[in-house]
């Protein structure tokens, strides 16, 4: 529907096409539902559940002697706002994989994060350089409020898919919802599809 | 379609509202009465999507929080500040009048809210137009869950900047256990003897004391306000499961 008057601003014009109903943000909103997760590296830990296997964990000191990459990439918000050129540094997903030895045979997974957020991702979509642990915004530390000193990053979807504070994953047969999707928003989340809400 | 539980199952699909009244609430901030196709019932704390379409196709979503309480049927109110290098709040500001049709969908939310079964001590803490979420909640409480003991802090920058001012007065002279207290950031009335200053621990901290217990907090306001007022209320002793946030961007339009 045509809105009366209406021609769009469009402030300042984007470099690029962004996905369909998303503005171009040059600052750095928050979004969290709670307050913001007080985690010292000191106190940060990443586990990886192996069921039967057990559990393989990461500290702040053995993340950072991982091998580490830098990510240039576009923000996409569920809340309309889209980020551009951001640059992060951490750990591809794909090695954390691989130093546990494992190549789950289960399709989805949920991740945790501390303070008990949790959000569910199919494991193709953090296989294949998709995903990454990342300890560094724009060459800095990540500010608490942004989930620092450690979160996850899943560019390709919603960034409510790229959990702060990250803690956990665990391997699921089968998917099911985290927060945000127990809550009305989509189970998967792809911003190109405009999948915000259940049934987009 | 949304049931009383907040989820929505099935396809959230866009609906044409009518512009039923516009409310000039501050010197920025008014409330449009819309009227859809068919009323979803919501509850408190929960916000529609908002759709802009120009000539050439393009399109713009934001986000309005609902100001109305879901006893008000029908109806719902979105009450929206103009930020002045926005592109949806000019719109509604400068262009829409009584009559027009808007795109919309929702109503979308689910941990910011709160209902009259959740129960108290409430705290809710407002900055700016943060309030308007928190509007619903009152409004809601004074219809259905007046038994609740509730305290409203609102953070405005002046006493022209307060939005539903004639209405929060009024509740908290009702004398039903809702106390309030305003705080000014950048003037304060003449002879004013309240708070003048930003949020802080001790502000916060006396408020949980006049409360005497918090059972639930919810913050509205802009990012940075948030932040300090989340942080405070947990450092006031409050335990983070209890608080909820919702943030408005820097450039929340």
């Amino acid at each position: 529907m045509l809105s009366r008057g209406f021609f769009g601003v469009r402030r300042p014009k984007p470099p690029r096409d962004i996905p369909p109903g998303q503005y171009y943000e040059t600052g750095f909103p928050v979004l969290t539902y709670g307050p913001t997760e007080r985690v010292s590296t000191a106190d940060w830990k990443f586990t990886i559940d192996l069921g039967e296997d057990g559990s393989k964990s990461w500290n702040w000191d053995e993340l950072l002697a991982m091998p580490q990459t830098d990510i240039h990439t576009d923000i996409h918000c569920v809340t309309k706002w889209s980020m551009l050129d951001s640059d992060w540094k951490g750990v591809d997903l794909d090695v954390f994989f691989e130093q546990a030895g494992v190549d789950p045979s289960e399709d989805y997974l949920m991740v945790r994060s501390f303070g008990g957020y949790t959000t569910n991702l199919p494991v193709s979509d953090v296989r294949d350089g998709k995903a990454f642990i990342v300890h560094e915004f724009d060459g800095e530390p990540i500010a608490p409020e942004h989930g620092g000193p450690v979160r996850m990053i899943v560019p390709h979807l919603y960034f409510w898919k790229s959990a702060k504070w990250v803690e956990s994953i665990r391997f699921m047969d089968q998917d099911a919802p985290g927060f945000w999707e127990s809550n009305g928003y989509h189970m998967y989340g792809d911003p190109w599809r405009e999948q915000r809400y259940w049934g987009d | 379609m949304a049931n009383t539980e907040g989820r929505q199952p099935g396809k959230l699909v866009w609906h044409v509202a009518t512009v039923e009244s516009i409310t000039v609430e501050t010197y920025r901030v008014k409330t449009y009465r819309l009227r859809p196709p068919t009323w979803a019932s919501f509850r408190p704390g929960m916000h529609y999507d908002i759709r802009l379409t120009a000539p050439d196709g393009y399109q713009t979503q934001r986000s309005y929080s609902i100001a109305t309480a879901p006893e008000t049927r029908s109806v719902l109110d979105l009450t929206i500040e103009k930020i002045v290098d926005g592109e949806v709040s000019p719109y509604f500001h400068d262009v829409v009048v009584i009559g027009d049709r808007v795109e919309m969908r929702g109503p979308i939310g689910g941990p910011f809210t709160w209902t009259g079964s959740m129960g108290g001590p409430l705290l809710l803490v407002a900055g700016g137009s943060g309030i308007v979420p928190l509007m619903s909640m009152l409004r809601h409480r004074d219809s259905t869950a007046r038994h609740v003991q509730t305290f409203l802090l609102y953070s405005s920058r002046s006493l022209d900047d307060v939005i539903y001012r004639e209405e929060l007065d009024a509740l908290a002279e009702a004398g039903n256990g809702l106390q309030m207290a305003h705080t000014f950031t950048r003037s304060a009335p003449e002879g004013w003897d309240g708070y003048a200053r930003r949020v802080d621990v001790e502000m916060l901290s006396d408020v949980f004391n006049r409360l005497g217990a918090i059972g639930r907090a919810y913050i509205c306001g802009p990012d940075g306000f948030v932040e300090t007022a989340a942080n405070a209320l947990v450092d006031a002793g409050v335990s983070p499961e209890r608080v909820r946030t919702e943030r408005f961007g820097p450039t929340g339009t």
